[in-house]
C-alpha cells in the first residue's frame, strides 16, 4: 500500500513538472500515427487495386507484361517491408541516404523520415488487406456491374471498393492502433514522440518506473479512444437497419403488403398457372381436412370400442 | 422482322471440356425466345457468351449487323445495350434500390441525374417496387430483389434483355410475381432471351423455343411445335419429365 502511494506521489510529481513534454509527445505520436496510417492506406489501396486488375490470355502482350511486372514489384515491396522490423527500416533509411550520397544529402526533417517509414510499413500490410477485401466481394457484384456496361474502373469505384472498404475497416483500425504503439520505435532516429519523452524524463530524474506507468496509461488511453471511434465509424457506415416505404400512390398497395393467402398478390392474379396451382392446393387441403376428419372419427369409434372392451373386462 | 442478334458457329470450351458446340441461332426484334434444357446442357453458358461474360472460343455474334467479337475493346459499350438479369440477382449491395437503377444511367450512359431518376422510377413502378426505393438489397425478399434487378436492366433501355434462370433461386410463392412482370414486358414488345425451367412460361409467352442438349441446339421452333409436336425423342423425353411434375 505504501508502495502504491509512493508511486502515485512520484507520478504526480513527474506530471506536474513534465506534463507539457508528455502531452507534446502524445500529440506527436497521434499525429504521426494518423498521417502514417492515412498515407499507408493510400499506398495499400493503390497496391491492392493494381494487384487485382484482371487480364486474360486475349489481352495485348504489353498489357499482360506490365500487369505481371506490377504484381511482382508489389509482391516484393510487401514481403520486404512486412518482413523486417520497423525500427530497422527507420535506421536503414535514415542512415542509408547520407551513406550513399557521401553526406551530401541528409534527412533534416524528422517528421518527413518518420512519416515515410510508418507509411511504407503500413502500406505493406494494407496492400494485402485491400487485396483480400477486394477478392472477398461476391463476384456476382462484378458481373452485375459489367452487365449494365460498366468498365473495370467504374466497377471498382462505384461497386467493389465501397464494399471492400467496409470489409477492411477493422483492418484499418488494427493498423492505426498498432501504429499508435509502434511509432515508439522512432526514438531511435531522435523523433521526440511519447516514448522518447519517457527517455528524456528518466534521463533527468532517474524515475524509471513512475514514468513508465504514465506511459502505459497514456498509450492505453489513446488506443481505447481510437477503438471506440472506429466502432462508431463502422456503425455509421452500416447505416440504418430499417427503411421507410415511399408511398407513391396512396391507393395502390404494394406487393408484400397484401395478406390474403387465398388470393395471393396482384401479380399472381394475372398468372393462370399460379391460379391453377392455388386451386389445386386448395382442393388438396380440403381433401386432407376431410381425410383427417374421417380418421379422427374412426379413431374416436375405435377408442370408444376399446373403452367398452375394457369396461367389460373390468366387470 | 429485323434481326437484332445473330449467333454463328459459336463454340465455347472450358479447358478440354466443350460446353457449346457450333451454335447457330437468330433473334429478331420483339422476339421472346425461351431456351430450355437439362442442367449442364450449356444454356447459361450460351447466354453468358452472348453478353461476353464468357469469351467464346470461336464463332461470331452479330449485334445489329456488327460482329462484336472482332471489335476491339467495346465489351462495355455493347453490354450497356444488352441487359442481363441473373439467377442470383446481383444487385449492388452498397446502394439503395433507387441508386441501383440510377448508377448505370449516370455513370455509363452519362445521363443527367434527374432524367435517370425519372426513368428509374418509371420502371420501378412498372415492376411494383416504387415504394421500396430507399431499401437496401439485403432488406428485400428474393422476388423483390429480382424485380428490382429487372428494373435496373430496363433503365438502361436495352435492345435485348437476357434472363438467366430468373426464377430458379426463388421460393415457389415468389416465382409468380417475377413471371408476371416478365409477361408484361413480353406484351410490351421487349426483345427477350430467357433461359428457364418454367415450361408454362416458355409455352405461353415466348414465340420461339430452343431446346438444348449436350451443348448443341437439339431442336427449335414455335412453342406449339416444341410442346405439342416435338420431333426428336430426347425433346419428348425431356418435356415428359417436366410435365409429370
Amino acid at each position: 500500500m505504501d508502495k502504491l502511494l509512493q508511486l502515485g506521489l512520484d507520478m504526480s510529481n513527474l506530471w506536474d513538472k513534465y506534463h507539457s513534454m508528455y502531452l507534446s509527445g502524445v500529440g506527436k505520436t497521434l499525429l504521426l500515427a494518423v498521417i502514417g496510417t492515412a498515407i499507408g492506406c493510400l499506398i495499400g489501396f493503390v497496391c491492392g487495386i493494381l494487384q487485382t486488375i484482371p487480364y486474360t490470355k486475349n489481352d495485348h502482350v504489353v498489357k499482360r507484361f506490365l500487369l505481371k511486372l506490377v504484381r511482382v514489384i508489389v509482391r516484393a515491396y510487401v514481403e520486404v517491408f512486412r518482413g523486417t522490423p520497423m525500427i530497422l527500416q527507420a535506421v536503414f533509411i535514415f542512415f542509408g541516404l547520407p551513406y550513399f550520397t557521401a553526406n551530401a544529402m541528409q534527412f533534416t526533417n524528422m517528421w518527413a523520415v518518420s512519416i515515410l517509414v510508418v507509411s511504407i510499413n503500413t502500406g505493406a500490410y494494407m496492400a494485402e488487406s485491400v487485396r483480400g477485401g477486394i477478392i472477398s466481394v461476391d463476384p456476382g457484384q462484378t458481373e452485375g456491374a459489367k452487365a449494365i456496361g460498366m468498365n473495370h474502373f467504374q466497377t471498382m469505384v462505384h461497386v467493389i471498393l465501397p464494399q471492400a472498404i467496409r470489409n477492411i475497416i477493422p483492418q484499418i483500425g488494427n493498423n492505426f492502433i498498432i501504429n499508435i504503439k509502434d511509432t515508439s520505435v522512432m526514438f531511435i532516429i531522435g523523433f521526440t514522440e511519447f516514448f522518447a519523452t519517457h527517455k528524456g524524463v528518466v534521463g533527468a530524474t532517474y524515475k524509471y518506473f513512475p514514468s513508465a506507468a504514465i506511459e502505459m496509461i497514456g498509450y492505453l488511453t489513446m488506443t481505447l479512444v481510437a477503438s471506440f471511434l472506429l466502432r462508431l465509424l463502422e456503425k455509421k457506415m452500416d447505416g440504418s437497419n430499417s427503411y421507410e416505404l415511399a408511398q407513391v400512390d396512396a391507393l395502390t398497395m404494394t406487393a408484400g403488403n397484401y395478406n390474403h393467402p387465398g388470393r395471393g398478390t396482384p401479380f399472381d392474379e394475372r398468372n393462370p398457372e399460379a391460379v391453377k396451382s392455388m386451386l389445386r392446393e386448395e382442393l388438396r387441403r380440403q381433401a386432407e381436412q376431410d381425410e383427417a376428419k374421417r380418421q379422427g372419427q374412426r379413431a374416436e369409434t375405435r377408442r370408444q370400442n376399446a373403452a367398452g372392451d375394457h369396461d367389460q373386462r373390468g366387470e | 422482322m429485323k434481326e437484332i442478334l445473330q449467333v454463328n458457329h459459336l463454340s465455347k470450351s472450358f479447358g478440354k471440356h466443350e460446353v457449346l458446340k457450333d451454335i447457330d441461332f437468330t433473334v429478331s426484334k420483339g422476339d421472346v425466345t425461351s431456351i430450355i434444357g437439362a442442367s449442364g446442357s450449356g444454356k447459361s453458358t450460351l447466354l453468358r457468351c452472348i453478353n461476353l461474360l464468357e469469351i467464346p472460343t470461336s464463332g461470331e455474334i452479330h449485334f445489329q449487323g456488327e460482329n462484336i467479337l472482332s471489335r476491339k475493346g467495346g465489351a462495355a459499350a455493347y453490354r450497356s445495350k444488352v441487359g442481363m438479369v441473373f439467377q442470383s440477382f446481383n444487385l449492388f449491395n452498397n446502394m439503395t434500390v433507387l441508386e441501383n437503377c440510377i448508377v448505370g444511367q449516370t455513370k455509363v450512359l452519362k445521363k443527367p441525374r434527374k432524367e435517370a431518376e425519372e426513368k428509374a422510377m418509371k420502371y420501378l413502378t412498372k415492376v411494383g417496387m416504387a415504394p421500396y426505393i430507399n431499401a437496401r438489397p439485403r432488406q428485400l425478399s428474393g422476388g423483390q430483389k429480382q424485380r428490382v434487378a429487372i428494373a435496373r436492366a430496363l433503365a438502361m433501355d436495352p435492345e435485348v434483355l437476357l434472363f438467366d434462370e430468373p426464377t430458379s433461386a426463388l421460393d415457389p410463392e415468389m416465382v409468380g410475381e417475377v413471371l408476371s412482370v416478365m409477361r408484361d414486358l413480353a406484351a410490351d414488345g421487349l426483345t427477350m432471351l430467357v433461359v428457364t425451367h418454367e415450361m408454362a412460361f416458355a409455352r405461353d409467352v415466348s414465340n420461339h423455343v430452343v431446346f438444348m442438349r449436350d451443348g448443341v441446339i437439339w431442336e427449335e421452333g414455335s412453342p406449339d411445335q416444341i410442346f405439342t409436336n416435338p420431333q426428336r425423342d430426347e425433346t419428348k423425353e425431356f418435356l415428359s419429365r417436366f410435365m409429370e411434375r
